[in-house]
């Protein structure tokens, strides 16, 4: 089993007396696009810092690509997006890039090469030239992304990288996430566009006051189904009943809630329904969607 | 090294870019026009009506003066050029994506300081090369010992930019301006107390401006150039803030060498173990 391409345990960042990060432990897979969700203040920004070396853990311990936290030679196959990605606005965008290049110690006349593939690939070809300073928001953004997709990495930390983008902006940093996963490459995403996540990410972890508290793969068969029932009366027994079927059941207006762990459960649910002389008008079943999953973890 | 190098560039390309250099390039330039046409008339006047001797004395006065005038745009220049080099990349964030490189932190630092002593030394170059080279064209005098003079102006600046930077890992742009400029007028302060106190016999003036000068040894390096730069006759004749008349040891030149090489190992450290 390959080593896992991030591991990080016990990680702890503290100033004064506020904690940032209480205690960020969790692996993410190699060739993994792993989603780190959670609201605002909950140390994404900063733990994503401490993972990347920019911040300094008061206490805890990691290994990115095999090597340990902080490590310079690691970061030669790490790219970053910033939440806020800013440049030297001075430049021109294929300069940035070039420059950025040098840093990873890529070869001149590869690194010519290189970046014009990566100005195409963000839409970017033709403004290439032109000063940074003179960037829309997208625009930005999308440099931004091209950055850190500089020298292949074979992890990519992307901080709200849709941030200030327009749908097909988002659309393209869809369609580099699933190029990038297609090519084996880590993904690590913080976003607060949950629908985005939905799409993109294998595997996410919700994250509040600095701890991960809770991991879900996003595989159809690992999310449970919700279920509502519409019943015309609902006898003595029938809650109870209906717990040896599902979880979470709860009488909801006129409607019964309840959740199963896949639909397989269904036929036997309405059928013991049915023996039980009830009159069935409705059954329907949905995945939840990250955001009711956020919603509820969260709060 | 090789990372450093390339942000040396990177900090050369951007005051060019963002014409620092023109600015102060061009402003230079004025500056040493200036001083040659004054000096052209000074010059005509003084050989109309002064002896050799005399024509010696106004030379070397006019020169000094200019040079005492170079001296402080150099110290100005050191600070400004270097206050916000590493400052403002952390304020505004573009030091992350740089930080987040393969490369050693403290080469990041390092680069800057390369670039800003580069435009530094490119500065001093132009304001004493000039001046010099205007006074041997037109009043046809060099001062003694120009090239340890302007070396010294050199270190003073040299002194005052790796302050900048050091104080530019842990503190805002405007903290770290005030910072630096509070420092060197300690050290300036502290150089007139020790003229004075050895003028009129006061120790304790005196050990207050050695003290001074060792906590920033800027002022005390522009003393032992102007020193250095007049010739013996002129030195003897005390012309007021031109002529020290505690000359600093040769020691002093040493200790500005250490005192540049710590504070610069200690804003690489600093610049290392802060969180970006």
């Amino acid at each position: 089993m390959p080593a896992p391409a991030l591991e990080v345990n016990g990680l702890r960042k503290q100033y004064g007396r506020t904690t940032a990060v209480a205690d960020l432990t969790l692996s993410v897979a190699q060739g993994e696009v792993f989603g780190f969700l959670g609201p605002n203040g909950a140390g994404k920004t900063t733990s994503m810092k401490m993972l990347l070396g920019l911040v300094l853990p008061t206490s805890g311990s990691g290994r990115l690509l095999g090597a340990p936290l902080g490590e310079a030679q690691a970061r030669r196959r790490i790219g970053y997006l910033p939440e806020h990605f800013a440049f030297h606005e001075w430049l021109g965008g294929r300069e940035l890039l070039r420059f950025h290049g040098r840093l990873l110690g890529l070869r001149s006349r590869a690194l010519a090469g290189h970046v014009e593939e990566l100005l195409r690939r963000v839409q970017l070809a033709d403004a290439g030239e032109r000063c940074l300073r003179e960037y829309s928001k997208g625009m930005r953004q999308r440099i931004g992304l091209a950055q850190a997709l500089l020298g292949e990495p074979a992890l990519v930390f992307l901080d709200e990288p849709t941030s200030g983008l327009d749908p097909l902006g988002r659309l393209l940093v869809r369609d580099v996430i699933r190029e990038l996963a297609a090519r084996g490459t880590t993904v690590f995403l913080n976003s607060h566009l949950l629908s985005e996540v939905e799409v993109t990410c294998d595997r996410v972890a919700f994250v509040r006051d600095g701890r991960v508290v809770r991991e879900l793969s996003l595989g159809a068969a690992e999310r449970d189904l919700e279920v509502e029932l519409r019943v015309d009366r609902v006898p003595p027994g029938l809650v109870a009943g209906l717990a040896a079927f599902a979880r979470d059941v709860r009488e909801d207006g006129a409607c019964l809630r309840l959740r199963v762990e896949d639909e397989t459960a269904l036929p036997a649910l309405s059928r013991w329904l049915v023996a039980q002389g009830v009159g069935l008008y409705h059954l329907a079943a949905r995945r939840r969607s990250l955001e009711e999953i956020f919603l509820e973890v969260i709060s | 090294m090789r990372a450093a190098l390339v942000i040396a560039q990177m900090t050369l390309a951007e005051a060019r870019r963002r014409r620092i250099l023109a600015a102060a390039l061009a402003l230079g330039a004025a500056f040493v026009t200036l001083f040659a046409v004054g000096l052209h008339f000074i010059a005509r006047d003084v050989r109309a009506h002064a002896n050799p001797t005399q024509q010696g004395f106004a030379f070397a006065y006019v020169v000094l003066a200019a040079l005492y005038a170079a001296n402080f745009l150099i110290v100005m220049t050191s600070v400004l050029v270097t206050i916000d080099t590493l400052s403002g990349e952390i304020g505004s964030g573009v030091i992350e994506t740089l930080c987040t490189k393969p490369v050693p932190r403290w080469s990041v630092a390092l680069g800057k300081w390369l670039g800003c002593w580069t435009i530094l030394a490119l500065y001093a170059a132009v304001l004493c090369g000039g001046v010099l080279a205007v006074s041997r064209l037109e009043a046809g005098y060099t001062p003694p010992q120009p090239a340890r003079g302007l070396a010294l102006l050199l270190l003073e600046g040299t002194v005052l930019l790796t302050l900048a930077l050091a104080g530019g890992t842990r503190l805002s742009t405007l903290a770290n301006g005030l910072t630096v400029f509070g420092l060197y007028g300690l050290a300036f302060i502290g150089g007139w107390m020790e003229q004075i106190g050895t003028v009129t016999g006061n120790a304790a003036a005196r050990y207050l401006g050695i003290g001074a000068s060792l906590l920033v040894p800027s002022e005390s390096l522009w003393q032992l150039a102007a020193y250095l730069m007049q010739p013996p006759l002129v030195r003897d004749a005390g012309m007021g803030p031109l002529s020290p008349h505690s000359v600093p040891s040769p020691a002093m030149v040493v200790w500005a060498l250490g005192y540049v090489a710590a504070t610069l190992a200690l804003a690489l450290a600093s610049f290392r173990r802060r969180d970006l």
